[in-house]
């Protein structure tokens, strides 16, 4: 094989997966520069070198090395930034990262003059960043049978980190929130919290919004309190929507209740 | 609960939102067991941004907007004929409870005007943060404390809220007598004493069993008006450092003047408030706060006013040139926070990194330096880009920097993040 064809490998895009590709690369003395799933094709100059069968046991022993080597803080870095499935290539930027951490006598988590690090804590802020989001601007909308509906549309896949928050926060209702993006959602019933999907022609899947026919009695004159209390509570000689918008991005109103 | 609710929020919420204190930081309040609510580590949420660019974080409301003051400068004045107002405590408590239950706020930020006595009005302020707590209610209460009312009241109150606040609006008090003749500094500050002895004296109970009743545990805040008399801005900025060596007060507030009395001559006539210094008063506050600066270095007798062109981080490095350049690949973590263009978590991404290797100017781009600022203040193992301020001279620095600013405009200096989160710990 020459030098100007890339190595990929193809795996099941898992995060066991990715952890596996670490094995093998080490095994197979090969570092890939692509990662591949396993329907993707191959890209120009670049061939399937190994095909990756995920192994639990090959990523425990990666990932009990990792965890000899890195802070908690670190470890927990690479987890959150997994879940940035709206950055192609994060899963490579993974694997180079725990590579150039396996390679280095001692960790490289802080060394931030090197691009990959800075990157993968870039990445791991940006997904933090959304998450907060989440905390900020998901609305409930209570139904008639007491249960609080929340829609959104994050970003990156980090509704599973928003629900310690929520469930502790929420503890005494009754809430579903949902992932209109990736169709999926969790409901919590006092006691835990489950995964649900709904069908896929249900509205709710499809807008998020609660029609009013199956709203609680109070649950507009609710709503119409807090938009009279976000227009009241601005002033107007102050008025700077280039700093709200800054702060509060337009692509969340299409959920905000104040912004309806 | 009904429509005529919606006429009552709008005049007590207009009423309420010249107070400027938002945050719901500072403190852990865990929902333990089956409550409603709780307040997350350290930092608070806003959970939305008026159209003034200000976070709604708690839902800030009067009790009632009759006051029997005559403050020059308040909206609530009782010489003014404004439409007012009064909740009863039962309805803000189902309004904070259901605002909270959508995720509309974080809490509650509870003002009220003077009815007929300061202790009057203060038992009813008090009798709605019990309620609250006793529908289990683990949400961020931000209470105003009435000027005059009595000890007892205060301590009560304190066993509920998280923050509370007094908020002392002139700087000096003879100003403060002009402006409003039934208000004293006396008045002020009691129950400002009564709350930081409460502090420290839950503090202390703490230390012996850890089931002690927490007393205010977020500390108490304080807000000046800016603009609405002559002092300047050394009276107010050593006001804030003074208040900052006592340990139960968290946060200083700078309101900028909003004309709302144009009628009364005691007062300034402003087409717009003073944003800008307000901005740069509040980049004062985190000089003294996070960057520890001393309230004379960025104010003194020669220099009584903040600069409006440049911010006081620069302004004091253009004082101070041969503190430069700092560098960065050598240089205490202290000394590196002291370059314009190098914020906290730059620094300490720096200090962090520099164990590996030398720092480029290029390296430091990427973490976040600004260097289009720093490049005259600092040196790293490459040839500096523009040459530093003592080859320039800080005239030829300040030129090219405002020059840089002018053609950005003032817009972007209008900006306050009142909940901008530091992050203390590891910079990741």
């Amino acid at each position: 094989m020459s030098d100007v064809v890339e190595s990929a490998f193809a795996y099941d895009k898992t995060f066991d997966g990715l952890l596996t590709c670490v094995f093998d690369s080490y095994l197979l003395k090969r570092k890939p520069q692509r990662l591949l799933a396993f329907d993707e094709p191959a890209p120009l100059f670049c061939e399937v070198a190994h095909t990756v069968a995920t192994d639990e046991n090959k990523a425990a022993r990666v990932w009990a090395h990792l965890e000899k080597k890195m802070t908690e803080l670190a470890l927990h870095s690479l987890t959150v930034s997994w879940l940035a499935d709206s950055i192609t290539d994060v899963d490579e930027l993974i694997f180079r990262y725990i590579c150039k951490m396996i390679d280095s006598p001692k960790s490289i988590e802080t060394n931030f003059g090197d691009a990959d690090v800075l990157r993968l804590s870039q990445v791991y802020k940006q997904v933090c960043g959304e998450r907060l989001r989440m905390l900020q601007f998901l609305r409930f909308q209570k139904t008639a049978d007491g249960i609080y509906f929340a829609a959104f549309e994050p970003r990156h896949n980090v509704l599973p980190l928003t629900l310690e928050h929520f469930s502790d926060r929420f503890a005494d209702q009754r809430w579903v929130i949902y992932d209109l993006l990736r169709q999926y959602g969790y409901m919590y019933d006092l006691h835990e919290v489950n995964r649900i999907t709904f069908a896929a022609d249900n509205k709710i899947a499809q807008d998020g919004l609660l029609d009013k026919s199956i709203m609680d009695a109070d649950e507009q004159l609710f709503q119409s309190l807090w938009r009279t209390y976000y227009k009241s509570i601005s002033i107007e000689s102050r008025r700077n929507p280039r700093k709200m918008k800054q702060d509060m991005p337009v692509r969340y109103w299409k959920h905000l209740t104040e912004k309806q | 609960m009904d429509a005529r609710m919606l006429d009552k929020l709008k005049i007590l919420a207009e009423s309420a939102k010249y107070d400027v204190s938002c945050s719901s930081s500072g403190t852990v309040r865990r929902n333990n067991g089956k409550g409603l609510g709780n307040t997350v580590g350290g930092l608070g949420i806003c959970h939305s941004f008026a159209e003034d660019g200000r976070c709604i974080s708690l839902l800030k409301v009067m009790l009632t907007n009759y006051c029997i003051f005559d403050c020059a400068y308040c909206v609530n004045r009782r010489s003014n004929d404004v439409r007012r107002a009064t909740f009863t405590p039962a309805e803000v408590v189902e309004i904070t409870m259901e605002f909270y239950r959508r995720n509309y706020i974080e809490g509650l930020f509870l003002s009220s005007g003077v009815m007929q006595n300061a202790d009057y009005t203060m038992e009813r302020l008090v009798r709605v943060v019990k309620d609250l707590r006793a529908q289990r209610f683990n949400g961020y209460i931000h209470l105003k404390s009435i000027p005059g009312a009595s000890r007892q009241l205060i301590t009560e109150a304190g066993l509920y809220a998280d923050r509370m606040s007094v908020n002392i609006e002139i700087p000096t008090e003879s100003n403060l007598k002009m402006l409003a003749p039934e208000k004293s500094y006396d008045s002020i500050f009691q129950p400002m004493k009564v709350i930081h002895q409460g502090v420290l004296e839950s503090h202390e109970e703490h230390l012996r069993h850890r089931s002690a009743p927490r007393f205010v545990p977020a500390g108490q805040s304080t807000q000046m008006i800016v603009g609405a008399t002559d002092d300047t801005d050394k009276d107010i900025l050593r006001l804030s450092s003074a208040f900052y060596q006592r340990p139960s007060i968290r946060r200083v507030y700078y309101s900028g003047y909003v004309a709302v009395n144009t009628y009364d001559n005691r007062l300034p006539a402003l087409k717009q408030p003073p944003l800008v210094r307000e901005n740069r008063l509040y980049q004062a506050d985190w000089l003294m706060r996070f960057y520890k600066f001393k309230v004379n270095e960025i104010v003194d007798d020669t220099y009584p006013n903040l600069d409006l062109e440049v911010d006081p981080k620069l302004a004091w490095a253009l004082r101070h040139p041969e503190f430069f350049p700092v560098d960065v690949n050598t240089a205490c973590y202290e000394h590196i926070l002291r370059v314009p263009g190098i914020g906290v978590k730059s620094a300490m991404q720096i200090v962090a990194s520099r164990r590996y290797g030398a720092l480029t100017f290029f390296q430091l781009k990427k973490i976040g330096v600004v260097l289009k600022k720093a490049q005259y203040f600092i040196s790293c193992r490459e040839l500096p880009i523009m040459g530093t301020i003592n080859e320039l001279k800080p005239e030829k620095v300040r030129s090219l920097l405002v020059a840089k600013n002018a053609k950005k405009g003032l817009e972007g200096q209008l900006e306050l993040n009142f909940e901008q989160p530091v992050q203390l710990v590891t910079p990741y």
